[in-house]
């Protein structure tokens, strides 16, 4: 795989703030990588320095082997898309997306080529002369990214492009996203906050916490093989066990069973564990397609969460006594 | 781009020839000596600063003291309310609303106090429907006094109040007077608790302007007081062009260029205070 | 129930006031229509004053001059200005604090003050006092006005879109060309429309710098209501409302909601 993107020894300091102590990082040609972390974590802050917005207080940024570090924005063959899209109002939907291939001075025949293409993928065609203020979260965001990618770039940066759409809608452009990256076989260089999102489009992903990598890899490895506790908290839900000297204990809650408590230990079925705890069911919270049950243990107080199904023969009730299992295999050990 | 500095420098420079020097100058003339036959030589003296504090000038400084409050006050009176009204305005009416007050502001204050004396002279339209309707026998002598000057002063300034106090009220967060509600206020005392402390800024800032631009006037002293009333503007424009006492001009201008500069500053220093607090609670938050 | 009398009581007042604030304009120009020349007795329709001021070579003269130095003004003014808010906007400067007074001063100090400070300046520098000591005056004053209302539109402005621009390859000067000028633009012809009218209506400080070949306007209509009550002046204010109102209504349509962006930061 060719390299893309490399971000080398970066560090990043606002006034006395080091945002960014310092990382390096690679991102390889065709790759959907995202950035993922917690607000302020330094991922926005890193992805405008691969735009070109931001300069970083050290090290050095290459894009296709060339070093960029000190080259503003338009001459870099990056674009980005933007968090609230800056559509610029002034300019109709085919006016925006004209506005890159005007600046390169590329022949106006091809400028219109490019665009009517453009617009076709996007779906964009009979939209194109409306102004970004007669048109929805939606469609805007769609403008955004035609006016990006009309200009060909060797990598595409997404500042959080779908935050500002509702549920339904976002996960249709996830889809359409995930499917415009493969086809046209570009870099994408995605940022988010949402763990969902990045789970569900990436190739890879790195998670970023107060500007340090925590871990980066692709999306199964992240949520089966958590390398921290931050990971394992930010990527889905978990339930931790720690004892002193110990690694901690990380196990999701899917993984996790419970049988009445009732039930006699030696005559266990096969496929099934003995209970590694017991105690009492305190909640029940309906979520829709699942249920949550949350269990205190007796040993200690600690609250365990796991799943029920609408399917489930056995429906739990606040009270219930239970036995607590899991296979050791699913068990993750991580060290804080 | 070290050259686009640089653009400042053209209106900067302008500025400083065409403003802080003539400033410089006049501060300059105002301790300089005056002829008998009217120029002025730059003979140190103290002289002009001490005349101001005779009776008859320390007097007149009263009176325009005085004036400039009574007009501060009325024009509060009368402009809160309609600040306040355009508030209360859909959204739309808003803006359209403000222009129609703030129209007469653009009008200058000549043409504004001519219109008065249209009206209050003795052949003017309040006499003459009096008189047509027999309610009076004998012209009133409505213009040429003091009170004339003050009414042309609040109808001069009276947009200068209604725009800062609007900016306020409009700024106010209206979920708070809904808070007070929920807690039991009515809306008078929400108002006097609530709405009125909160748009201090804006009264303040309203008020800072009128009282600044009521010290300097002369022009609505001059149409409407005739001779009697002399305020502080009358006599600097009297210094400059009938008395060509250009000195003790100069003195008296500085004395009122002070004096507006001191208000400004305590009010700038207030207004600091205030958006301090604001902070201070809103990192408590 | 009760907000309603609340309301209406408000209301009123406010329209009162309001009708306060334009009554006496609308006696003025009622009269200027009056046939006689003894104001409050109203005997007859009439356009004559009207028609004798537009014979009124004075008139005239000193209409051409306000129009003449207005012009003039405005363009310099709003040129020096935009730059100035330009550069405010975008740069840190070290002496801002000197900057923002030297800005605000003009318009914070009594206009008396003001212009008597450029008479002696002029006098002192043996420049004879005519049309061009008024518009060396009316620009200055005009040119705080213009950064104010300049700066207040850039205060406003979305620099994500300058972001993007450079993104999608346009220089600075490109982007500012195509993009942030053009957004702009409303808020330099308000500016430029303030600094006219700020012009065409100045009255004291054109009193203090004009020569005695150089009326304005303004100062010529002061000269009318020394000599006496004529409904000449009549026609003349109401002309000059008339401009005046028009020039306000037009630059404040240009400039949509200058409130409410504040309020958004």
């Amino acid at each position: 795989m060719e390299e893309m993107i490399r971000l080398e020894n970066i560090t990043k300091k606002f006034d006395d703030n080091i945002i960014i102590p310092k990382i390096n990082l690679t991102i390889y040609d065709g790759e959907f990588v995202t950035l993922l972390g917690p607000s302020g974590c330094g991922k926005t802050t890193l992805l405008r320095m691969i735009a070109g917005l931001e300069t970083p207080t050290t090290g050095k940024v290459y894009i296709d082997n060339e070093d960029v570090t000190a080259l503003a924005p338009y001459k870099r063959n990056v674009n980005m898309v933007f968090q609230n899209y800056a559509l610029f109002p002034h300019m109709t939907v085919r006016e925006n997306i004209r506005f890159g291939l005007l600046m390169k001075k590329v022949p106006r025949e091809e400028q219109d080529q490019r665009i009517d293409q453009v617009l076709y993928l996007t779906q964009l065609e009979k939209l194109q002369d409306r102004l970004p203020q007669q048109m929805s979260g939606g469609q805007q965001q769609r403008v955004a990214i035609a006016r990006a990618l009309v200009n060909n770039p060797k990598v595409l940066l997404l500042d959080e492009p779908l935050g500002a759409l509702d549920y339904k809608l976002r996960k249709k452009m996830q889809l359409e996203l995930k499917n415009l990256q493969h086809g046209l076989g570009l870099t994408f260089i995605y940022v988010t906050h949402d763990q969902e999102e990045a789970l569900t489009m990436s190739d890879r992903v790195i998670i970023i916490n107060a500007g340090r990598i925590e871990q980066d890899d692709a999306p199964n490895k992240l949520y089966n093989e958590p390398a921290s506790t931050f990971v394992a908290n930010f990527v889905g839900e978990s339930n931790f066990f720690t004892e002193e000297n110990s690694p901690t204990i990380v196990i999701r809650p899917e993984k996790i069973n419970l049988r009445p408590e009732e039930v006699d230990e030696t005559k266990l079925p096969e496929g099934q564990a003995p209970s590694k705890y017991f105690g009492t069911v305190v909640d029940l919270v309906f979520c829709g397609n699942i249920d949550k049950v949350y269990v205190r243990l007796d040993n200690n107080n600690q609250i365990v969460m796991t799943y029920q199904y609408f399917d489930d023969v056995k429906r739990w009730q606040i009270d219930d006594r239970v036995g607590i299992w899991w296979f050791d295999k699913d068990e993750v050990k991580v060290n804080a | 781009m070290k050259n686009g500095k640089l653009l400042v420098a053209p209106a900067i420079v302008w500025l400083i020839i065409f403003f802080a020097i003539p400033m410089l100058m006049v501060v300059a003339v105002s301790f300089a000596t005056r002829t008998p036959y009217g120029q002025v030589i730059f003979k140190f003296t103290l002289g002009n600063y001490v005349r101001f504090l005779e009776p008859l000038y320390l007097k007149i400084f009263a009176s325009t003291l005085v004036t400039a409050v009574v007009t501060t006050v009325f024009t509060f009176l009368m402009g809160y309310p309609v600040a306040y009204a355009i508030a209360k305005l859909p959204k739309k009416w808003q803006q359209p609303g403000l222009i129609v007050v703030m129209i007469p502001f653009w009008i200058n204050f000549l043409i504004r106090s001519y219109a008065w004396v249209i009206i209050l002279r003795s052949q003017g339209v309040v006499n003459t429907i009096l008189l047509k309707l027999g309610l009076i026998t004998q012209p009133l002598s409505l213009l040429y006094n003091d009170y004339a000057v003050t009414l042309g002063m609040i109808y001069a300034l009276l947009p200068f109040m209604v725009l800062p106090i609007y900016v306020s009220i409009e700024q106010l967060d209206k979920r708070l007077l809904e808070a007070a509600s929920d807690l039991g206020a009515s809306p008078l005392v929400a108002f006097q608790k609530i709405t009125l402390p909160l748009t201090m800024p804006g009264i303040a800032a309203g008020s800072i302007l009128v009282f600044i631009s009521s010290l300097g006037m002369f022009v609505v002293p001059d149409v409407m007081g005739g001779a009697k009333s002399a305020l502080i503007g009358n006599l600097i424009q009297n210094q400059f062009l009938s008395a060509r006492d250009w000195p003790f001009g100069s003195a008296l201008s500085i004395v009122l260029a002070i004096l507006a500069l001191v208000l400004i500053m305590l009010y700038y220093r207030v207004l600091q205070q205030q958006k301090g607090g604001q902070k201070h609670e809103e990192k408590l938050a | 129930m009760k907000k309603n009398w609340h309301s209406a009581l408000l209301f009123s007042y406010a329209l009162a006031v309001v009708a306060f604030l334009y009554l006496p304009l609308m006696i003025l120009s009622l009269y200027s229509f009056n046939d006689s020349r003894i104001n409050a007795v109203w005997t007859g329709f009439t356009l004559k004053w009207y028609a004798s001021l537009s014979h009124n070579t004075r008139v005239l003269e000193a209409l051409t001059n306000s129009l003449i130095i207005a012009g003039i003004s405005t363009t310099i003014s709003t040129l020096l200005g935009t730059f100035t808010a330009l550069a405010l906007n975008k740069y840190q400067y070290k002496h801002k604090n000197f900057i923002n007074g030297l800005v605000y001063l003009p318009i914070l100090i009594p206009e008396i003050v003001m212009g008597l400070s450029l008479l002696v300046l002029f006098s002192q520098m043996s420049i004879a006092l005519g049309k061009n000591t008024l518009i060396l005056a009316h620009i200055t004053f005009c040119i705080s006005f213009v950064i104010i209302t300049v700066g207040a539109r850039l205060e406003g402005r979305r620099t994500d879109l300058e972001e993007a621009a450079g993104d999608l390859y346009a220089t600075p000067f490109q982007t500012f060309r195509y993009i942030t000028f053009p957004l702009i633009l409303p808020g330099i012809i308000a500016g430029a429309l303030i600094a006219f009218t700020l012009s065409i209506d100045d009255f004291i400080i054109s009193f203090f710098v004009a020569g005695p070949n150089s009326t304005t306007l303004p100062l010529y209509i002061y000269a009318m209501v020394k000599r006496g009550i004529s409904p000449e002046i009549n026609a003349l204010s109401t002309c000059l409302m008339c401009a005046t109102v028009s020039l306000v209504v037009i630059s404040q349509i240009l400039q949509p909601s200058n409130f409410s962006n504040k309020k958004k930061h």
